[in-house]
């Protein structure tokens, strides 16, 4: 029985070409990498072809998840992919979180990782490839039995079949006999028209347990021994500790002790409450460090200056400088948008039992190469004798995937000193004031139209921080100055304007920033569709006109802009007090359209009353799926667009919670209404495409409505004087 | 020693009075259903039911909710039969699901006393559920598709 993943190697595809970040030259413990035996999928009485699936004797199919799933479905779309190959009983699939090994590495990427909206675009391929071996082998084996040709037998839900005889074998019954069979060289696969669950709505296989209250978040990890831990980390980012009086924290009963580790000071104690009650009692005088005097109101400030004058070129074509003086008329107009925090409904949290020689970690994360080297660098031990179980993660958006490993290494550095297995909890007000922010951004734009209206000119300068400096993935992430995150979004603009000038500057700043969801393009997205917008005004065009012609040369982003001018009716009349805005955005590799509906009140409330969205991502998995994640992106870009920013004031974040970072609620949720064009293309990104276009489109609904511009998010209230 | 009723069965517990329930449900009962999203009210994820109505179970003390009936997301039915949470699973609402047994919890008690809410009573009922991700018009369309199976004596389409 060959439970070892030996023959994975041969089994791996190479990297996805075209833009992936080579990540694995620059993280040593990819490029080491070696296929660890420690990965015995055990059981004698299963059939574990490759490191993705596992046939167990009583029928059972289990598909092994590379990727971490935070609510997008890859729990169920990559199963798909599998099942769809393998010509699995789909009622028989079972899904399991891979443990961390390169073999589930990112085929672009080179690293366990969940993100960039690539899920289903990295294991397109290399799923199918897994459940096409698999089939292979289990119809050689039941070939082998009948002693037929195996070309003469076919697969055929969870069945291997002979129809010439009226034979038939379960895969359970074939897998002794597969998992002695030679995996083939190569597998063909499907052409999709043959495609029997691919592109079909399927409905997810964690919904069962995520309404019956069995679903395992890292928040309910509970190990023998654990104790709970919760941090008082400093109120200025950069802060360290001066002095600490621990004395009536430590009387709290339940708290077994008080420890300072690098990032402040742990409370650790039998359960969340005394921990959290004993965190309370602390009494620590903060040495605040060089950020204390930070403002959003001096950052504004200094953002909007150095607006004023172009930073390091990030694209040019034509002459913009020319072509400006020599326009009819130009525009300008300048955008901001806040730091902005994930705030996931669970709060980051993290389960660490270390020993000697080993240490198991039970988290939610959407980076599990990273976390492992800097747990194993913490705890001094090599990052094979880490172990992370990925658990459901209660939202990611990016944070779970932190550069700096810090919910992990904080709660390794807790391990260390705790002596014991320990839970590491944020709390909500950990979460928000906790850093690690989308960046603030202000955005200074200028276009020129000619004498016909038409945009001839636009320049575009950003500022704000970079994302990848001084992480590992600086090295690639930032050319020339220019980090790639901040100008996406923008430098790649699709309309067809002669004269064009993307550039950046990049202040360094003491917030920790990083990217969230839909990174550039959040902010990029809202500043050019809604100066878009105002070009087309002042140009006398229609928003949608004008777009058509200059996406001339971009049919898939015509394809959604031309559907969603017709779903959403644009241009027939709409009911009094209401006004339409439209913005499409090309981000992930996907291209989205959305058409806003809204009203604002006398007293400049702004209700979002429908939204209508097209998508155009390639080749489509799971259908319902890319429907929800358009819908939740909505959502979310309406509560950045409409409610939230985090501010600081003497260097401190001034949110706390909901009541001062508020989300949408059900009562101020739009109907939303998602339309996807079918595509031939590979799979695309879905999970954050869906967010850029939201805010913009918004925007220019509420100029429609009131003729009022909106140039700075979140709009609260709209100014109606 | 506190005396609770928790889906049914009575456990004795033996911590602060003063513990939120959240938290006395979660780690000493291992009823993990109940989440913990913002420790004041504010969200909606540790929305449990006592005596039948919907309470946040974060701000709750221990204490006030002993010898009264508790029930959370395990003890709403214990084979998915419950309307809601077959229409869940119809729609798919759920994406991560991390405050999807609060909004369930809050939503059974609509449902209990209104056999056909409205638009206007699932607002009223469920804005102090949040969802991060979004599954608002799910939860909505949700809550009508187990209102009418409700009304049709349970049958899944």
């Amino acid at each position: 029985m060959t439970g070892k993943l030996k023959r994975r190697d041969f089994f791996r595809i190479g990297a996805a070409a075209g833009g992936g970040l080579l990540i694995s030259l620059y993280l040593p413990e990819v490029t080491n990498a070696k296929v660890s035996d420690k990965l015995k999928f055990v059981g004698p009485q299963t059939f574990a072809p490759n490191a993705f699936v596992r046939i167990g004797t009583d029928d059972s199919v289990t598909v092994i998840v590379n990727k971490s799933e935070m609510g997008q479905g890859v729990y169920t779309s990559l199963p798909m992919l599998l099942a769809e190959e393998l010509e699995a009983d789909w009622s028989k699939i079972k899904v399991e979180s891979a443990p961390v090994d390169a073999a589930y590495n990112h085929t672009s990427f080179g690293i366990q990782m969940t993100g960039g909206s690539t899920s289903t675009a990295s294991e397109w391929e290399r799923f199918r490839k897994a459940g096409a071996t698999a089939r292979v082998m289990l119809i050689a084996a039941a070939a082998q039995n009948w002693q037929v040709e195996p070309q003469s037998c076919r697969a055929e839900n969870g069945y291997v079949m002979h129809s010439a005889s009226g034979r038939r074998a379960s895969f359970g019954s074939l897998a002794d006999a597969a998992a002695k069979i030679e995996p083939p060289k190569d597998v063909t696969l499907k052409e999709p028209s043959a495609f029997k669950l691919i592109g079909k709505p399927t409905r997810r296989l964690d919904t069962p347990a995520k309404v019956n209250g069995t679903a395992q978040f890292g928040l309910d990890v509970k190990i023998p021994g654990m104790l709970t831990a919760v941090i008082a980390r400093p109120p200025v980012f950069g802060g360290k500790v001066a002095t600490l009086n621990s004395e009536a924290a430590r009387a709290v009963p339940g708290v077994r002790s008080v420890m300072q580790v690098p990032s402040g000071i742990a409370v650790i104690a039998d359960g969340f409450w005394p921990a959290k009650l004993g965190r309370d009692k602390l009494e620590i005088k903060w040495d605040d460090g060089p950020n204390a005097n930070l403002s959003t109101a001096g950052m504004r400030e200094q953002y909007a200056k150095l607006a004023q004058n172009p930073g390091a070129i990030a694209r040019k074509v034509g002459d913009p400088a020319k072509a400006l003086a020599g326009a009819t008329r130009t525009i300008t107009a300048e955008y901001e948008v806040p730091y902005l925090a994930h705030a996931m409904m669970e709060p980051l949290n993290c389960v660490v039992d270390l020993q000697s020689d080993h240490c198991e970690i039970w988290t939610g994360t959407q980076f599990q190469t990273v976390d492992r080297m800097a747990a194993a660098a913490v705890a001094g031990l090599k990052a094979e004798q880490v172990q992370i179980h990925t658990m459901l993660l209660g939202g990611g958006f990016g944070r779970r995937a932190n550069p700096a490993s810090d919910f992990i290494v904080e709660a390794v550095q807790v391990a260390k000193v705790a002596k014991a297995p320990v839970k590491v909890v944020w709390t909500r007000e950990d979460d928000i004031s906790g850093g690690w922010y989308r960046p603030m951004w202000y955005d200074r734009m200028v276009a020129g139209i000619d004498v016909l209206g038409s945009p001839i000119a636009w320049t575009h300068t950003i500022v704000g921080q970079s994302i990848m400096e001084g992480t590992p993935f600086a090295a690639f992430g930032i050319r020339n100055g220019i980090d790639g995150t901040s100008v996406e979004g923008a430098a790649d603009l699709l309309y067809g304007i002669p004269n064009l000038q993307v550039d950046l500057h990049t202040p360094k700043i003491g917030v920790p920033v990083m990217w969230w969801r839909s990174v550039g393009h959040s902010h990029n997205g809202f500043a050019v569709e809604a100066f878009f917008d105002e070009v087309a005004h002042a140009g006398g065009k229609d928003p949608v006109e004008l777009r058509r012609t200059l996406l001339a040369n971009q049919p898939r982003m015509r394809g959604v802009l031309d559907l969603v001018a017709q779903k959403a009716n644009w241009g027939k009349p709409l009911a009094a007090g209401r006004g339409r805005g439209i913005a499409t955005h090309f981000s992930f590799d996907s291209y989205v359209a959305q058409v806003a509906e809204v009203s604002v009140d006398k007293s400049g409330a702004v209700r979002v009353h429908r939204v209508v969205c097209t998508v155009d991502c390639g080749r489509v998995v799971n259908p319902d799926s890319v429907k929800a994640q358009m819908e939740g992106g909505i959502v979310f870009g309406l509560t950045a667009a409409l409610k939230d920013e985090i501010t600081l004031d003497r260097g401190r974040v001034q949110q706390r919670n909901f009541n001062d970072y508020p989300m949408l609620r059900m009562n101020e949720a739009p109907e939303i209404e998602v339309h996807i064009v079918p595509s031939t293309e590979n799979p695309t990104g879905v999970g954050e495409p869906g967010v850029p276009p939201v805010a913009p489109a918004v925007a220019n609904a509420i100029f429609a409505a009131t003729g009022k511009r909106v140039r700075k998010l979140p709009i609260g209230l709209v100014a109606m004087g | 020693m506190i005396t609770l009723k928790v889906n049914g069965k009575t456990v004795s517990v033996d911590v602060d009075p003063n513990t939120p329930l959240l938290w006395v449900l979660r780690e000493t009962l291992s009823l993990t259903g109940t989440k913990y999203g913002c420790g004041v009210a504010q969200c909606g994820a540790c929305t449990v039911h006592l005596n039948g109505e919907a309470i946040r179970s974060c701000i709750k003390r221990v204490a006030d909710a002993a010898g009264k009936e508790i029930t959370t997301i395990e003890g709403l039915s214990t084979d998915l039969s419950h309307p809601l949470q077959k229409a869940w699973i119809e729609i798919d609402v759920p994406q991560c699901g991390y405050c999807q047994s609060g909004q369930i919890m809050s939503a059974a008690v609509l449902l209990a006393r209104n056999s056909k809410p409205t638009d206007a009573n699932i607002d009223d009922a469920m804005t102090g559920n949040i969802c991060r991700c979004g599954t608002y018009p799910r939860i909505r369309q949700a809550i009508h598709r187990a209102a009418e199976m409700k009304r049709d004596g349970g049958t899944t389409k």
